[in-house]
């Protein structure tokens, strides 16, 4: 099978190679990186017929325009709400169509959403760390990070004309204001009034943000106790309060411990949505139990892996999963 | 200790064990107790433990276990017979402690009140252990800095600081793995790579390892940096 080549005439920044992510290695200080968005990335392999995990390339709102320089290949994108153009034609960017040599193919931020995801009917040629081509923004480890001038190579490219079309985008990949967390692990260090207001009052996205974290802006939420804390393990979702009472919420690059407290942590299934926010676009903070946390963990698994299911055997959709 | 230790949920997909709320040997070598039997027995559902430096994080999947199951899987296991302790690695690691190799030697000297040379002698001849590893992938946090050495981080961080740094603060050591900024204090370079782009042993220390120092000067460095380059993309 032939392959495929582009080169790439802009890239923004934070553009980069992920797949389904590096487990198991945060004992070393190796976070799981891959996508910010985990539900688009999969959903755009599944409709191209690729592994939900295979390699692509994470959009961030700086845009990426890339030139097919020889083959021709299909492709998907899904996440956020992009504006696509390829080969000449402006569509919505959930989609699966193909490019061929000659032709351009550009995402750039549309009406919503922060980061879109490219996936290719073919093998990405990129570097692997320790088993994932999933990007460590910080290092530079994984797939790595695309810039403008570069190349992007397939080893392997082919049409899937049979899969071409729309995708319908799910309403759990619009953005999500209402974040359900768990309080803690160290919410001992913020007294009631602290805490209230952490569930009561808005708070909204910065734009000191990027893979690694966001920062939040709203009312300080002061550590009662002086911040004398042993690092402590954190994770994706945490919500850590710096000394100065400031929230950053921890992303997919996250370091993995921390000597910050962290009043809460954001559940898994709803920081995808989160991500898609963008500056000054509010958010609201709900404390559930944990087990009501599985409860939802769970059934959001289960209602997409049955979307995804559905996407794979390019069956139709119920209405629940057809656009808001 | 009385109260400990404490099981705190953690989102919708794992346990915070603390085993202490201020650092101490006792809980360190619990902590390193639990994460070794739940890698011999790791219950359904499990996906990754991380150790610090009081406390365990335990990571499941929720959709097969949740927090009191995995809590109850995590009392059994400390209720058992510690299991043999792993077999604790010795490393010796070289550092050159001259020139530019170290831009804080001789603040450091000043801050302790110590000669360059004797804050030399005193991170050499402590003896370190691997507490933990955070912050970026391969930052092994080497607890057991001597107490002449002990200063807060600097007020600020600097930036670019090169891979390979070895930097202390408090009773800490770093040998640091990616250029980054950093607010500890820089005493020394070494060519050892704790990210060492070998796959088949990608971090150099495990956790509870014994790390010592050995000097080197310039003149050993220098060959020592130019033979690691090239040998993968841990840089």
């Amino acid at each position: 099978m032939a392959g495929a080549l582009f080169r790439i005439l802009h890239a923004g920044p934070q553009v980069s190679v992920q797949d389904g992510g590096r487990r198991g290695l945060m004992r070393y200080g190796v976070p799981a990186s891959g996508p910010m968005d985990r539900a688009a990335l999969a959903i755009a392999n599944t409709a191209l017929g690729n592994p939900a995990d295979a390699p692509g390339i994470e959009v961030s709102r700086g845009g990426l325009t890339l030139e097919c320089l020889s083959g021709s290949v299909g492709f998907a994108v899904a996440g956020g709400g992009f504006i696509l153009e390829a080969g000449g034609a402006r569509q919505g960017s959930w989609q699966v169509a193909a490019i061929s040599a000659g032709q351009r193919l550009s995402l750039r931020p549309g009406p919503w959403g922060s980061w879109t995801y490219l996936a290719f009917a073919g093998k990405l040629e990129v570097p692997d760390w320790l088993g994932s081509a999933a990007t460590h923004a910080l290092s530079g480890l994984g797939g790595g990070m695309l810039a403008t001038g570069g190349q992007i190579a397939l080893a392997t490219a082919e049409r899937r004309a049979e899969r071409e079309g729309p995708i319908p985008c799910p309403v759990s990949a619009r953005p999500r204001h209402r974040l359900h967390v768990v309080i803690g692990p160290q919410e001992r260090f913020f007294g009631g009034d602290t805490l209230t207001t952490f569930l009561t009052r808005p708070f909204h996205v910065t734009d000191a943000a990027d893979r690694m974290g966001v920062r939040l802006r709203g009312p300080t939420l002061a550590p009662d106790a002086t911040l004398d804390m042993p690092s402590e393990p954190v994770l994706r979702g945490s919500v850590q309060v710096a000394g100065d009472g400031v929230a950053t919420v921890l992303l997919a690059d996250h370091q993995t411990t921390g000597g910050y407290p962290k009043i809460a942590t954001i559940l898994s299934a709803d920081l995808d949505g989160f991500v898609q926010l963008r500056p000054q676009d509010t958010v609201w903070f709900h404390a559930i139990g944990p087990e009501a946390a599985v409860a939802l963990a769970r059934r959001r698994q289960r209602s997409h892996a049955e979307y995804l299911g559905r996407l794979a055997l390019r069956q139709p959709l119920m209405p629940a999963f057809r656009p808001s | 200790m009385p109260g400990f230790p404490r099981f705190r949920p953690v989102a919708d997909h794992a346990l915070l064990v603390e085993f202490a709320d201020v650092s101490s040997e006792t809980a360190h070598a619990a902590v390193l107790r639990l994460d070794r039997a739940l890698a011999a027995h790791p219950f359904a559902g499990f996906a990754e433990a991380v150790p610090a430096t009081v406390s365990l994080l335990v990571d499941f999947d929720p959709v097969v276990t949740d927090h009191a199951a995995a809590c109850a899987a995590l009392r059994a296991l400390l209720a058992q017979p510690a299991a043999p302790g792993a077999e604790q690695q010795h490393h010796q690691v070289p550092v050159c402690y001259d020139g530019d190799c170290a831009a804080d030697l001789a603040e450091v000297a000043r801050l302790t009140g110590h000669s360059p040379d004797a804050v030399i002698a005193a991170h050499l001849a402590a003896e370190y252990t691997v507490a933990m590893y955070g912050f970026a992938p391969g930052y092994a946090y080497l607890a057991g800095g001597p107490p002449a050495l002990h200063l807060p981080r600097k007020p600020a961080a600097l930036r670019g600081i090169a891979a390979g740094s070895v930097i202390i603060a408090g009773a800490q050591c770093l040998i640091t793995t990616l250029t980054m900024p950093t607010g500890w204090w820089i005493i020394g370079r070494s060519p050892t790579r704790v990210l060492t782009a070998e796959p088949a042993r990608p971090f150099l220390f495990a956790v509870g390892d014994r790390v010592a120092f050995r000097r080197i000067g310039q003149a050993e460095l220098g060959p020592a940096l130019a033979a690691r380059t090239g040998k993968g993309a841990a840089a």
